[in-house]
């Protein structure tokens, strides 16, 4: 007689459905402070503390505590400050610009800023990013990066830097080391490797930086880019961006029950960190650690960003059928930017007036981006790139083919 | 030079040439590749030019996109074309879109060698021929020569070409041309004009056919291996075919073909791989499309089965002189 009990199909489940609360203990955090800041040459095994508890700077009281406060200067934290609320701004007016039917589809950041805006701050000219949709805040905390033009992409109009070919959001600008975002989750992050790769095989001092998201770990190209970047000890930093979902799918369904996603690092042979990504001053020098490693040839490191979508996952999505409506006020490590706010005050580097009459700024910047890019017209109103361009780059050069199928566009139309 | 020689000459030059020529893949650094391929190039140049990788396709291929993006060129190798759809998200939504998709921000200026083809008791998993699956990727270009000479030219195209280029490799022609007359000694490629190499740069251009019999009788378009099957049965039977050897096998050379079957009136499709869906398909519709009024038959197509490659089954799979030479005597009686 079989003296087993039936087995049985685990599938897991995230605690807060509609209507009811989520449990949020699974999060194992760390106080603020509590963990050490290990030597940049730690070999990996010996960083499974910081890859399973939480680095964290900014306690409840805003104050930056314990050995990763980064000495950085006030005026850095009021720049990543802003590029954190032009971000979010900036997503707030494309969402609308959605909804009136000015751009087709959009995706926002909200909650996940201070990552990519704060690691920006981080990175030099020439490094190179390969993000996901989702690091908008690498391209909004930049300058010399055109509102407008950004804009003119994401309504596909006819001074879309991209011609028109490519879905709103999936920006490309190797100028500022954005390389193109792909639809296809994961195969950026074995391109970062690679990338990363080039550079050493060209004695370069470039690094690069990839991004994933919780769920798209679960792709082959994630665990091929932690082999490839620990046998060649690329120069990488790899981001896997927890933000508790991937669309409806809570991250227990990409393998994040009991374990973390920085402790994969540690498995594959690279040091890991799993850091409060609503932290900025965590996001700084986790980021600076990492790129201090990658710089000094020590390797490549792993770095999990503990936040939250505090947005649906695109203007296509209604998270009301899948998680608590309320959700986001209730996630322990709270919002970015209230956060470096109340830390920025707190050293007297900051007020509620400036940030008000920041805000009024940046909208009005926003404003005039917009109407100077609605002014190239939109998707919807026709004025987008020639159909002639749609032949153009698939290749160097147009082979006949194309030639003539371009013609027959020409003659017969779509 | 036999084909494997030209090949690793290639490279060779190609790596002198430029410093942003990299190879790397499977078994290819230290112990020179499972077919010599990459022999002695590690040597030469260092590991940091010719290196071993993990196996892992998509990994091969997915480095090589960024360092692409990064200014490299890298000639990455897939050890047997039937092992290459781990890399195929990869090839079909990065490689070959990279350009059009950032609107020439970036590019992916990557070689990408599979040995392919059968006629080698390879079975299931060393023999497939999978050319159409990227002929059906706008953005890739599909390369396979015949020939020692041509394999070196068309390499070294490949290389300096701004494009992806999928650069398949018959390894039943590595060592000696084959006819498909496996009954009979394998003649070496040191006995054929074809293996005449020059040792130093050259390119054969891509996009070009060649003729590489003329004929008036009817045209035969195929690639590979099978331009030599298909030589074999032009002596079998004495028909006056027309041999065309594609070498790109997309973007090609449609002129070359047009011309060809305008002269001749009558069109064989030969590849090794399965019929449904292979590029024969698209070669047949061309040529319906470009020389109808001048048709006197109907267009056959002699393929590989709808089948997967068997093992013990070999040359009943194989797309022998025997039955080309047949479908050669059907277009003619037509």
């Amino acid at each position: 007689m079989n003296s087993h009990p039936a087995l049985q199909l685990h599938v897991p489940e995230p605690t807060g459905r509609p209507g009811h609360k989520t449990d949020f203990s699974y999060l194992r955090l760390s106080p603020a402070g509590a963990l050490r800041r290990p030597p940049t040459d730690t070999p990996a095994a010996d960083t499974a503390d910081v890859a399973n508890g939480l680095v964290r700077v900014l306690d409840d009281q805003g104050r930056a505590v314990g050995p990763w406060a980064p000495p950085i200067r006030p005026e850095r934290l009021r720049q990543g400050l802003r590029a954190m609320l032009r971000t979010r701004l900036f997503d707030a007016r494309m969402v609308l610009a959605q909804r009136q039917k000015k751009l087709s589809f959009y995706i926002q950041c909200l909650g996940e800023e201070a990552i990519a805006v704060a690691q920006a701050q981080v990175l030099q000219p020439g490094d190179m990013c390969f993000p996901t949709y989702r690091q908008q805040g690498l391209l909004l905390s930049r300058d010399d990066i055109s509102l407008s033009e950004l804009i003119c992409q994401l309504m596909s109009n006819q001074c879309d830097p991209l011609k028109g070919r490519q879905l709103p959001v999936l920006h490309s600008y190797k100028r500022a080391g954005f390389f193109s975002v792909s639809g296809n989750l994961g195969t950026q992050f074995i391109q970062a490797v690679g990338w990363a790769m080039a550079s050493a095989i060209q004695g370069d001092s470039k690094i690069a930086s990839g991004w994933i998201g919780d769920g798209a770990t679960a792709e082959a190209e994630f665990t091929t880019a932690l082999t490839f970047a620990h046998v060649y000890r690329a120069p990488v930093i790899l981001n896997v961006v927890n933000n508790q979902w991937a669309i409806s799918t809570f991250q227990s369904m990409a393998g994040g029950e009991g374990s973390t996603f920085a402790a994969r690092g540690i498995g594959y042979g690279i040091a890991a960190l799993r850091v409060d990504g609503n932290d900025f001053l965590a996001v700084h020098a986790a980021s600076q650690w990492a790129a201090e490693r990658a710089r000094n040839n020590q390797g490549p490191t792993l770095i999990e960003w503990l936040t939250y979508r505090g947005g649906p996952h695109s203007t296509s999505d209604d998270p009301s059928r899948y998680r608590p409506a309320d959700d986001w006020q209730h996630f322990p490590l709270g919002d970015p930017i209230a956060r470096l706010k109340q830390h920025l005050i707190a050293l007297d580097e900051w007020s509620d007036e400036r940030h008000e009459t920041l805000q009024q700024e940046l909208q009005a910047e926003l404003l005039a981006a917009q109407q100077e890019a609605e002014s190239h017209g939109t998707l919807l109103d026709g004025h987008v790139f020639s159909a002639d361009a749609m032949f153009d780059d698939v290749y160097k050069e147009l082979p006949a083919h194309l030639r003539r199928q371009r013609e027959q566009q020409h003659t017969l139309g779509g | 030079m036999t084909m494997i020689q030209a090949l690793r000459s290639a490279l060779d030059v190609a790596m002198g040439r430029d410093d942003n020529v990299i190879v790397y893949g499977q078994d290819v650094g230290y112990f020179g590749g499972v077919f010599r391929v990459t022999e002695g190039l590690q040597a030469k140049y260092g590991r940091s030019r010719c290196f071993d990788a993990p196996i892992s396709e998509g990994g091969i291929v997915g480095t090589a996109v960024g360092m692409g993006a990064y200014g490299l060129r890298p000639v990455v190798e897939i050890q047997f074309a039937d092992y290459f759809y781990p890399a195929m998200d990869q090839i079909v939504s990065e490689a070959a879109r990279l350009r059009y998709r950032s609107a020439g921000d970036f590019t992916a200026p990557l070689t990408i060698r599979m040995p392919c083809g059968g006629g080698i008791y390879g079975g299931q998993t060393h023999s497939q021929s999978p050319e159409a699956l990227f002929a059906h990727v706008c953005g890739v270009r599909t390369v396979m020569p015949s020939n020692p000479y041509d394999a070196k030219g068309l390499l070294l195209a490949s290389i300096e070409n701004d494009d992806p280029v999928i650069f398949l490799e018959p390894k039943r022609l590595y060592n000696g041309p084959f006819d498909g007359h496996h009954d009979r000694p394998i003649v070496p490629w040191s006995q054929h004009a074809l293996s005449q190499v020059p040792s130093g740069h050259y390119t054969v251009p891509l996009d070009s056919a060649s003729v590489f019999r003329a004929g008036t009788a009817v045209t035969v378009l195929t690639y590979g291996t099978m331009v030599w099957v298909a030589d074999g049965a032009v002596r079998d039977t004495g028909i006056d075919a027309e041999i065309i050897d594609l070498r790109s096998i997309w973007p090609l050379d449609l002129e070359t073909i047009v011309t060809s079957v305008k002269k001749t009136g009558r069109c064989v499709v030969l590849h090794e791989a399965t019929r449904t869906g292979g590029f024969g398909a698209e070669l047949v519709a061309l040529v319906q499309e470009h020389c109808f009024y001048h048709l006197e038959a109907p267009i056959e197509r002699v393929t590989g089965w709808d089948t997967p490659y068997p093992h013990a089954q070999e040359w009943a799979y194989f797309p022998g002189p025997a039955r080309v030479g047949a479908a050669l005597q059907r277009v003619l009686e037509a």
